[in-house]
């Protein structure tokens, strides 16, 4: 695996723009994510956060703007977008695991189908991550079997065990039971600590002023300030900024 | 009407079941619907046997002797045997099914192709699915029967009536199960698709690995109703002249005047198509109650 500087910038969104239809959802957002950084996202729902993790892995085209991986442009036609999805990880609100496939199998599909390594060799590796989640006994249990907690952290297991440089995680508290957001938030702490490098879209405050490098607040499509928790959360600038932390409060 | 609940109401409400809900409840219940079965079965008998026709219709259909007769066939006096006959309708129904399950989903997957090479068959494959969707199996029998044979085709054109019949199901019912497997390819939600992309997976492979294994299984108890159906219809092939139940008992009927042979043949048919029929809705009772518990 290539090593990069510590301070290098793994993904890069410039001016990203990004319409349905009339409707602009994103209107020139630039945020930059380093290496072993974790940035979250907050903002009211239709702010355009889920809009722009999405358009970060390809999965939206972009109207306007630009959008770099390790410095490679990824709006060059040459680019295979399925190549560049998996370097990304994302998890999504609602988990999405395959209900057709046992927990083991939901981790390999990825690493087996898409990388192509194999099966053997991946298993050990998914069992172990199953460990460290607590859920190895589960293995071979299908998706509805498990709680809505556990599902969401096999969810990021999957996505863990392509080993991408960073992951995008959209609002993947916000179909849980209260009683189950904390397992989930505990992990992503976790992964934070370990240093991953993570895009989190979030409306759990406390969360984000806990990990985050840095905080960024979105507006109807617009990245109204970006700053460390403290600036954000204590010391925001802006009127809007102000009255959303104040509403979520 | 006050907006909130009723403080104001001091009694008690009657929360007890009327007598007459009481009356159909328990043991009673039981009785009362055996009871209702045999008065049922009974007007239905009866209606049977003293209908002024009676004594000659059953002789006509439900004749003991000429049930076995035609059953078994008489070669010596050209009498063809049903039930020979109708391993034909299970041979031709056996394999248009593969053919049609296997057609049906190139059909399908075709028509959900994004691939811009596939444009011209992904049209073909729209076209074909309106058209035989909507012309009656009878006439594609004909046309495929005569039609096929006229061509001077060599090996194409000389095929026996049992082929071209099942040339005829399977051209037919793909077209129905085409539209059956793309409506499950629909039925996947998108977070599934979605989530399978962002592991880099390719068109192909989600397909394959994540869309087509959710579809089938969506799809089984549709399909399922489709070969109920396509069973039925392999009595058509008889208009080519195949010899098939329906068509052995109608030279039965024609040969001796008795029409026993054509209940023979409905009881072969329903003999497939009764256990087919359960085991469809207990296929679609564990679904709905799997899709229950998973709401809940």
């Amino acid at each position: 695996m290539t090593t990069y500087p510590s301070n290098d910038v793994v993904l890069e969104l410039t001016n990203v723009v990004k319409r349905f239809g009339d409707n602009e959802v994103l209107s020139g957002v630039s945020i930059n994510l380093h290496r072993h950084e974790v940035v979250c996202l907050i903002g009211a729902s239709g702010s355009g956060k889920s809009t722009l993790l999405r358009c970060a892995n390809l999965l939206e085209t972009i109207d306007g703007g630009s959008i770099s991986l390790f410095g490679q442009s990824l709006l060059d036609e040459h680019i295979d977008a399925d190549l560049v999805r998996r370097h990304i990880g994302m998890v999504f609100q609602s988990f999405n695991l395959f209900p057709h496939l046992s927990v083991i199998d939901n981790i390999l599909l990825g690493p087996v189908r898409a990388l192509k390594r194999k099966p053997t060799e991946v298993r050990e590796e998914a069992l172990l991550l199953l460990d460290r989640i607590g859920l190895r006994d589960r293995a071979n249990d299908y998706p509805d079997r498990l709680s809505g907690g556990q599902q969401q952290r096999v969810a990021i297991v999957r996505s863990l065990a392509m080993q991408p440089s960073l992951l995008l995680l959209d609002e993947v508290t916000s179909a849980l039971d209260p009683t189950l957001v904390s397992e989930v938030l505990d992990l992503l702490r976790d992964l934070a600590h370990r240093g991953t490098t993570m895009l989190i879209a979030t409306h759990e405050m406390n969360f984000a002023r806990d990990v985050a490098r840095q905080v960024a607040y979105l507006d109807h499509g617009v990245l109204v300030e970006q700053g460390t928790p403290d600036e954000i959360f204590n010391n925001a600038q802006h009127e809007s900024t102000r009255t959303f932390l104040e509403r979520v409060r | 009407m006050s907006l909130g609940t009723d403080e104001a109401s001091s009694t008690t409400p009657n929360l007890f079941t009327s007598r007459r809900r009481r009356f159909l409840t328990g043991r009673r219940g039981l009785l009362a619907s055996t009871l209702s079965s045999l008065i049922l079965v009974g007007a239905l008998v009866s209606v049977f046997f003293w209908a002024p026709g009676s004594a000659s219709v059953r002789y006509f259909f439900f004749n003991g002797h000429d049930m076995w007769e035609s059953f078994i066939g008489h070669p010596q006096n050209g009498l063809l045997s049903v039930g020979r006959g109708f391993l034909t309708n299970i041979w031709m129904f056996l394999l248009c099914e593969v053919l049609i399950l296997v057609f049906g989903l190139g059909v399908a997957w075709t028509r959900v192709s994004r691939s811009p090479v596939l444009l011209p068959f992904r049209a073909l494959a729209t076209a074909y699915t309106d058209v035989f969707r909507g012309i009656p199996l009878l006439l594609v029998v004909f046309m495929v029967g005569f039609g096929l044979p006229a061509m001077g085709l060599g090996f194409l054109s000389n095929q026996s009536p049992d082929v071209y019949g099942c040339v005829a199901l399977t051209i037919t019912y793909t077209a129905y199960v085409a539209e059956v497997f793309r409506a499950g390819i629909y039925s996947v939600p998108n977070g599934q698709i979605l989530a399978a992309r962002s592991l880099g997976l390719t068109h192909a492979t989600i397909m394959r690995r994540v869309t087509l294994p959710q579809a089938v299984r969506t799809v089984i108890p549709p399909l399922l109703n489709d070969f109920i159906s396509l069973q039925k219809d392999t009595a058509l092939v008889s208009v080519l002249g195949a010899i098939e139940a329906a068509r052995a008992a109608q030279i039965y009927e024609s040969t001796t005047f008795n029409g026993s042979g054509l209940v023979v043949a409905s009881l072969l048919f329903l003999a497939i198509t009764i256990p087919l029929t359960r085991f469809t809705d207990r296929l679609l009772d564990r679904d709905r109650a799997r899709r229950l518990t998973t709401l809940a």
